[in-house]
């Protein structure tokens, strides 16, 4: 008896274990929290359903057949000449090309209507952001509020972010996954994204483009707040007092991983630009 | 080091490029497993000279295997790098799957640079050292013998590729000893791989080897090709020939016109780095994005020439061990044609997140999904094979199962994938890593494994040990679901590839559970080595001289094991689809009426000379050694001129010669005891297959 003391435990395994997975997948567009994010969660749920019967049958079929006419079973009928069938052709070929054209169209729509480029509809004006991508670290530009954040983005809950991309050094991707998909930033070049946040909350933005030695700790807070609170902490930033000025620019295009999050409460004007335009220059 | 002459003569070689220097002077366990890793190279390097010099095997294996122009040895050639490089990857991976698992919001025991410089290596040799010699090794193995030739169409050129090869994959082995590999992943995208930000020797090693082995896999192209089209034997018509040819004419097809982009693209990535071009620069109009078009405009179609040839093994497979015809043969060379046509038409959906319009990535998001078509009748087809068959679960057929229904799992992820808004979400992350091995684990390497065990007896003779072969084959699946599926699950968290760190704790159970899996897939390649260990002590209760130890259906099986150097005494008449089948129910064993002489090409050092030096200038190139460089080059090009002028570049084999080995294989078959199938995994098995009529 004493050797079978485990089990109950090993049988209790596998379901504490996958309770346990569930929380990993809060991080991602599982637990969305943004219409983005959302629209692309009910499309994973659409295509995959679609999904379970394109490789339900071969996951069925494949373990049937081979044990049902294995050589031993003499109960089977063996017919070593016959090689096709019109029907079974047909059955092999049709349905599976109907599926992708109906899931084309889906694609199709979905891609229009998922472009990260398309404005999100809402009756208030977008806030602009403008995202920097360094070694290795974010920096976030509120253009239209003159202040600028490095790692940290805080956004207004229920009004569309239009973030403009581009990158100082190489190429990187901007993920949010709990409010929309990712985008690269190259530099010399804009990319654009389009998202939302629908409830407050805290989620996980990061780099997902490998850049160099600090890449694993390229990772950010989003912030969703209240509009209210967002004008609050906007006003709290602007009275810091920690301009982006000279030396903080330079400091920004040197390889590191800031250990806190930064925040300036004034930005040159057109930095966005002057960082665009400057990639495009000779490098010392 | 950097006075005097020695700038000149070594380059930008400096002491610390060693770590076995860099452990000392900073002993971490990083720099220790790199130093580790190094002695291991040079400790196996070692091992080896003085195994081969304390048996006097030197002579032999010059005259017999390293100069041999005969396609058989080429093939075991290829596939013995393909097992060396995989025993590196593979540890590779298990590493990196350490560090992830230790590294949960810890440093972990890997520095980022060692880790990236793992990644890096890993997928580069698992692409184009580990699968691309293992499916040419096979081709090279069994094509001639399949359409009915006594060798390929360009045998010396055959030796060139493979020693381009091998000389590439030994540049990846002395990058482990002398300095340090590229941290730009096996796809060395720039900016990051331009010398603005990486200026160490390690993306010229990426480029280098690359770039040896593309033009290595073009030349191999071309000369699968052409002989599919000129050196099938009479009767062999397009629309007999084995299914295994068919993927292999698709896949020389797609080497031919998918790899000179990679050549052109690292290329233009070295005029970047050496001579100061802009082409993938951030500044003077440099634009990365042409670079990643290249290289998927290669990498794409790259990953039909992986699978093609191991969908090829699966048919011939499956309808040799369900004791039956492949069902729909015509269905499944349109479907393999038309794989090979749309993987053309794909290649943007490496990159949906560029910030192309929604019309652009919606037309790729399309062709791709309409990839599944094709590939979802091919394996409808093999289970219809099976229907209404004698199905034996042999290891080959084992791992053709295992494929067809793990395969499809990876095509669910890859319809997922193909949906732009979808891919948005999980591109470049974990479940990006888990569906590209769903799909290349099962299409490529249980493919290659199966041809290893279907082949192997006719290869060398014998049997491999079916227990141990189950006991890995079980590992490969196993460890296969355990180090994979969890990625789905971190994918899905946004867990992004390639990071030595991981951000959250609350990823440990899955991450532990990909380490173990992991190293269940160490174990697997352990118990091959097993095997094969087991197999050469045993080999005397397993001979299968006779030749056809499964009931083969083609020509292959319709000679001795191994086959004599000139394959087919006489050049056989083909008169049907799976000739042999109907051969063996005619007088398939009965002696020729007549021998011949049979000419057929001479040893060549070529091969090796070209391979060395083409490994010397590109170490040259690395190390700014521009002398080595040039003399390598030089090298290359007097051997190539010298080679014009050679005129005794055949052997001849004596019609008596001839005679007497088919003479004694024939008598061989005449004592042998034909056999039911059901004994076929047991020493009864003496290659002769019972007939019924």
């Amino acid at each position: 008896m004493k050797v079978l003391r485990g089990w109950p435990l090993l049988f209790a395994m596998p379901p504490l274990f996958l309770l346990s997975g569930c929380d990993a997948l809060k991080l991602g567009v599982v637990n969305h929290a943004g219409p983005i994010a959302a629209s692309q969660w009910h499309l994973y749920v659409i295509v995959g359903i679609v999904l379970v019967f394109v490789a339900g049958p071969v996951l069925l079929l494949t373990p049937l057949i081979a044990w049902h006419y294995r050589l031993s079973n003499k109960y089977s009928a063996f017919r070593p000449k016959w090689n096709f069938s019109w029907t079974l052709e047909g059955f092999i070929w049709i349905p599976p090309t109907g599926i992708v054209i109906g899931l084309g169209f889906l694609l199709w729509h979905y891609t229009h209507a998922l472009d990260p480029y398309r404005p999100i509809a809402s009756n208030l004006p977008a806030l602009e952001v403008q995202a920097v991508a360094l070694d290795w670290k974010w920096l976030f530009i509120y253009p239209d509020q003159r202040i600028a954040t490095v790692n940290q983005l805080f956004i207004p809950v229920d009004r569309p972010i239009h973030i403009s991309l581009t990158s100082g050094t190489v190429m990187q991707a901007l993920l949010i996954p709990q409010l929309a998909g990712q985008i690269y930033a190259m530099a010399g070049m804009t990319t654009q994204l389009n998202l939302a946040a629908s409830r407050s909350g805290v989620y996980r933005g990061e780099n997902t483009q490998f850049n160099g030695d600090g890449f694993q700790n390229e990772k950010f807070n989003v912030t969703a707040l209240p509009s209210v609170d967002f004008d609050h902490w906007v006003a709290r930033v602007r009275t810091s007092s920690h301009p982006l000025d000279a030396s903080a620019y330079a400091g920004l295009f040197k390889q590191s991983s800031p250990p806190q999050p930064i925040v300036f409460s004034s930005v040159p004007q057109h930095l966005f630009q002057n960082i665009l335009a400057q990639s495009k220059e000779p490098r010392s | 080091m950097n006075q005097g002459i020695w700038p000149a003569v070594l380059g930008r070689f400096e002491w610390h490029e060693l770590p076995f220097v860099r452990a000392w002077e900073n002993p971490t366990a990083s720099e220790l497993i790199g130093a580790g890793a190094a002695l291991i190279v040079i400790i196996g390097a070692i091992a080896a000279i003085a195994l081969i010099t304390r048996f006097g095997k030197w002579r032999y294996l010059w005259t017999e295997w390293l100069t041999s122009v005969d396609h058989k040895k080429i093939g075991i050639m290829y596939i013995v790098l393909a097992f060396v490089m995989l025993s590196r990857a593979l540890i590779e991976a298990v590493l990196m799957r350490m560090q992830q698992a230790a590294a949960i919001s810890t440093p972990g025991f890997l520095a980022p640079d060692h880790f990236a410089q793992l990644f890096s290596t890993h997928g580069t040799i698992m692409v184009f050292f580990m699968g691309m010699p293992f499916l040419v090794g096979l081709i090279n193995y069994v094509l001639p013998l399949q359409i009915g030739s006594r060798d390929v169409a360009f045998p010396l050129l055959n030796s060139i590729s493979l020693w381009l090869t091998g000389g590439a994959a030994g540049l990846m082995m002395v990058s482990l000893v002398i300095g340090e590999f590229s941290t730009g992943g096996w796809s060395g995208y720039p900016p990051f791989t331009e010398l603005a930000f990486n200026p160490g020797v390690g993306p010229d090693y990426w480029i280098w080897a690359v770039t040896l082995s593309s033009i290595g896999s073009t030349l191999t192209g071309i000369n699968f090709a052409v002989t599919i089209y000129k050196m099938r034997c009479p009767g062999m018509r397009l629309m007999r020939m084995t299914l295994f040819v068919w993927t292999t004419l698709c896949t020389s097809i797609l080497m031919i016109f998918a790899m000179p982009p990679l050549t052109v693209a690292t290329a233009m990535l070295a005029l970047d780095r050496y001579l100061g071009f802009h082409f993938f620069t951030n500044d003077l109009g440099g634009d990365m994005m042409n670079y990643a078009n290249l290289f998927w405009l290669f990498g794409h179609p790259e990953v039909y020439i992986l699978i093609l040839p191991a969908f090829g093994v699966y048919s011939e497979v499956v309808a040799t061990y369900s004791t039956k015809e492949l069902y729909g043969y015509t269905s499944l060379v349109l479907a393999t044609a038309a794989i090979a046509l749309l993987s053309f038409t794909v290649w943007v959906h490496h990159f949906f997140t560029m910030g192309q319009n929604a019309d652009i990535n919606a037309v790729f998001g399309i062709a791709t999904m309409a990839i599944g078509v094709p590939t979802g009748v091919k394996i409808y087809d093999w289970i219809w094979t099976m229907f209404r068959g004698q199905v034996r679960f042999t290891v080959p057929m084992l791992y053709s199962l295992a494929f067809m229904m793990t395969f499809v799992l990876g095509g669910f992820t890859g319809i997922l994938l193909a949906f732009p808004p979808l891919d948005y979400l999980v591109h470049n992350t974990l479940f990006l890593v888990a569906h590209f091995h769903n799909m290349l684990i099962p299409g490529l390497l249980y493919g290659m494994l199966a041809g290893y065990h279907y082949w192997f007896p006719k290869a060398f003779g014998f049997r491999l040990n079916e227990k141990w072969g189950r006991i890995s084959f079980g590992c490969w699946v196993v460890g296969f679901y355990l180090a994979f599926m969890p990625l789905y699950v971190l994918g899905a968290a946004g867990v992004p590839r390639r990071t030595q760190g991981m951000f959250d704790p609350i990823f440990r159970p899955w991450l532990y559970v990909a380490g173990v899996g992991a190293l269940i897939l160490f174990a697997a390649l352990g118990s091959l080595f097993v095997q094969l260990w087991i197999s050469i002590r045993e080999r005397d209760d397993n001979w299968v001289f006779a030749g056809d130890p499964w009931d083969g259906r083609t020509l292959e099986w319709s000679t001795s094991a191994p086959p004599p150097e000139y394959n087919f005494a006489v050049i056989p008449h083909v008169h049907q689809r799976d000739p042999f089948y109907g051969a063996k129910r005619g007088n398939s064993y009965a002696p020729p009426t007549s021998y011949s002489d049979i000419k057929l090409p001479k040893n060549s050092v070529t091969g090796p000379v070209i391979g060395v030096f083409g490994a010397a200038t590109a170490f040259g190139l690395v190390w700014h050694m521009w002398w080595l460089a040039i003399i390598g080059v030089m090298a290359i090009i007097a051997t190539v001129i010298a080679r014009s002028f050679a005129r005794d570049v055949h052997k001849i084999i004596p019609a008596a010669e001839v005679e007497r080995t088919e003479r004694r294989w024939l008598r061989a078959v005449a004592e042998a005891t034909p056999i039911m199938r059901e004994v076929e995994m047991t020493s009864a098995n003496q290659g002769l297959a019972e007939v019924s009529r």
